[in-house]
């Protein structure tokens, strides 16, 4: 850009402060939204501070003293602190590698079905997981999975099994629970963005492609999902840059004593520790730690698919 | 080359591939609906049929017991009702500063418009946490209060860019041109032309924020002390899932039919399950062409 002389700011400057003043009511809009941002999403940042100080209640935020790493040192020497970092990062790469790509296949899928009904109706029924509350999927999972009376211990005892599995309460398969029951969930409505990306492929693509013989699954392959690549690579982004952010809601309703060992992650790490055992400073040291290397991730993930592909987030 | 044919005629491949397509579709649906309807089954379903763990596929031994159990729960109903006021009143106050905010955003002319959306979207992407959350609303009294759970969950950036970007293109400025000439204010043209046009995306806002405020337990679970303020989700879980942990159900617990209770405890679950998701669940057919043009909205850019 040409540099301004000092006439032209000048006189920009004062174009600004008059469209300002004219659009006076525009800001008095956007008070209520930026003071509910600034209470609950930037004030917390302000709290953050207490990580690296003793909090203690009586002396607020600013006035508790100073107590450099040593929150942070305390959890990276705790012996829980592998297997819990281990837990967050399996459960979220686990989770990441499928339910990633299903909705992207679920859609390109609706996407050839010919008669309107059943398409409708495939959609109707596969959103609507997503309106399920995570409190009322839980209680779901934990009926049919219960060992004796549950409808998936029958159908593994017709199909042989012992029919006592205690699916919810087993750490070996923590994983695979949290992990399916999310892509039961959310694979319709995570199809909805791609079903409205492919509507704008071009029809003629399709028509010339089968003049050259190309089959349907040609054409899914090189005219569908290319179209739809920046779309996959956003998405992509957004859900490496929430890897450390799992859903600790339903993690935590689906803990127990009994999987504990792998359904420990950081999140609900820090709510026992913080809410429960009313370690303020250290456990906002943990959930900082956390915040911290997600937000690294998400500025890598962004950097990498913008040169690869072009697309970013910002 | 073989295709002349190809407009009314399937060739192999294609037929292959359409079969597996299908067959796909049809398990994926039927693994998602099945569950659902499942549930909906084992609610009128005869208790010991139930316990069994048989799978059904109509109602066995009709009852309607769960129910009965279910409208006779107090907590269920002062949760429903503190929902519905929680639900109600922070949709209303979230909507209405969304759209407000979006719209003021997506005025082209507005000096400090980018510094401002930046200040928005860094707050998807970075928080304070749990901890420091909690202070912030303790330090502000609002703990155990009705006020906290109708402000929570109100606004969030991601609402705000999906009005911004719909009202960037769907209210062009030639309109905005035209009514400063007729000598109308940013408020007169908010109000008499922008809130017209903008139906669906506010349709969109009160259906995505009010499921968020249905479908919460945690904000409650950590600011909430009184259970007579508890919303319905925390009231679940405590029924259907403390409960179950311990598989002891002294919260429905009836001391005349005790025995009779003690084998109807799945039903009676299947049935808190129904009564509670069956709002949002109805009525969602309906108004889905509006959730997923908010999902389309908020694809345009972040």
């Amino acid at each position: 850009m040409r540099k301004m002389t000092a006439e032209e700011k000048r006189r920009h400057r004062k174009n600004t402060v008059k469209l300002m003043k004219r659009h006076w009511v525009l800001y008095i809009f956007l008070i209520p939204a930026l003071l509910y941002l600034a209470t609950f999403n930037y004030g917390p940042m302000y709290g953050l501070m207490i990580a690296f100080k003793n909090f203690k209640a009586s002396k607020g935020i600013w006035g508790s003293e100073w107590a450099g790493l040593k929150w942070f040192e305390t959890f990276f020497s705790t012996p829980r602190f592998l297997d819990i970092l281990k837990n967050t990062l399996t459960i979220s790469l686990y989770s990441l590698v499928f339910d990633f790509p299903l909705p992207i296949i679920l859609a390109l899928i609706l996407n050839n079905v010919k008669n309107l009904k059943w398409k409708k109706f495939a959609q109707t029924v596969t959103y609507m997981p997503h309106f399920i509350s995570v409190v009322v999927l839980v209680s779901m999972m934990s009926i049919f999975f219960s060992p004796n009376s549950g409808m998936i211990n029958t159908l593994l005892k017709y199909l042989g099994g012992s029919g006592e599995t205690y699916f919810m309460g087993n750490a070996q398969y923590f994983p695979h629970m949290y992990v399916w029951s999310g892509i039961w969930q959310s694979m319709g409505w995570g199809s909805i963005i791609y079903i409205a990306a492919l509507a704008g492929v071009d029809p003629s693509l399709h028509e010339s492609a089968m003049l050259d013989g190309a089959n349907k699954f040609k054409r899914v392959l090189h005219i569908d999902l290319p179209t739809i690549m920046p779309t996959m690579a956003i998405m992509l982004i957004m859900r490496c840059g929430s890897i450390m952010n799992i859903g600790y809601e339903k993690v935590y309703l689906m803990q127990n004593s009994l999987n504990i060992a792998t359904s420990e992650v950081i999140s609900t790490y820090v709510y026992k520790i913080g809410l429960q055992q009313q370690q303020f400073s250290y456990s906002t040291a943990i959930g900082l730690f956390n915040s911290v290397v997600n937000f690294i991730l998400l500025l890598i993930v962004n950097k990498t698919v913008d040169k690869l592909s072009g697309s970013s987030l910002f | 080359m073989k295709n002349k044919t190809n407009k009314k005629k399937q060739s192999w491949d294609d037929r292959i591939f359409t079969a597996i397509c299908s067959i796909l579709l049809f398990c994926f649906v039927f693994v998602v609906a099945y569950p659902i309807y499942f549930v909906l089954v084992a609610s009128f379903t005869d208790p010991q049929y139930v316990n069994s763990g048989e799978i059904l596929l109509y109602p066995k031994g009709f009852t309607l017991l769960g129910y009965e159990q279910v409208f006779a729960n107090k907590q269920i109903w002062t949760g429903y009702a503190n929902t519905i006021f929680y639900t109600v009143s922070g949709t209303a106050l979230g909507t209405g500063i969304t759209i407000l905010a979006g719209y003021a955003l997506s005025r082209k002319d507005l000096p400090g418009r980018k510094i401002i959306m930046k200040l928005i979207v860094f707050t998807m992407y970075f928080g304070g946490g749990m901890i420091p959350f909690y202070l912030v609303v303790k330090s502000l009294g609002m703990i155990n209060s009705r006020t906290v759970m109708v402000l929570l969950g109100g606004v969030s950036a991601y609402n705000i860019i999906v009005v911004r970007s719909f009202m960037e293109s769907s209210i062009p400025d030639e309109l905005w041109d035209a009514a400063t000439i007729d000598g109308c204010g940013d408020g007169g043209f908010f109000a008499k032309i922008v809130l017209p046009l903008s139906k669906a995306v506010i349709a969109v806002m009160v259906l995505f924020i009010a499921v968020g405020y249905w479908n919460s337990y945690f904000n409650a679970m950590i600011f909430l002390t009184d259970s007579d303020k508890y919303p319905l989700q925390l009231v679940l879980r405590n029924i259907l899932l403390t409960a179950s942990a311990s598989s002891n159900t002294a919260a429905l617990t009836d001391p005349e039919a005790s025995m009779r209770l003690e084998q109807a405890v799945q039903v009676i679950k299947y049935g808190i399950i129904v009564v509670s998701t069956a709002p949002i669940i109805c009525v969602y057919p309906f108004v889905q062409k509006y959730f997923v043009k908010g999902v389309m909205i908020g694809a345009v850019k972040g």
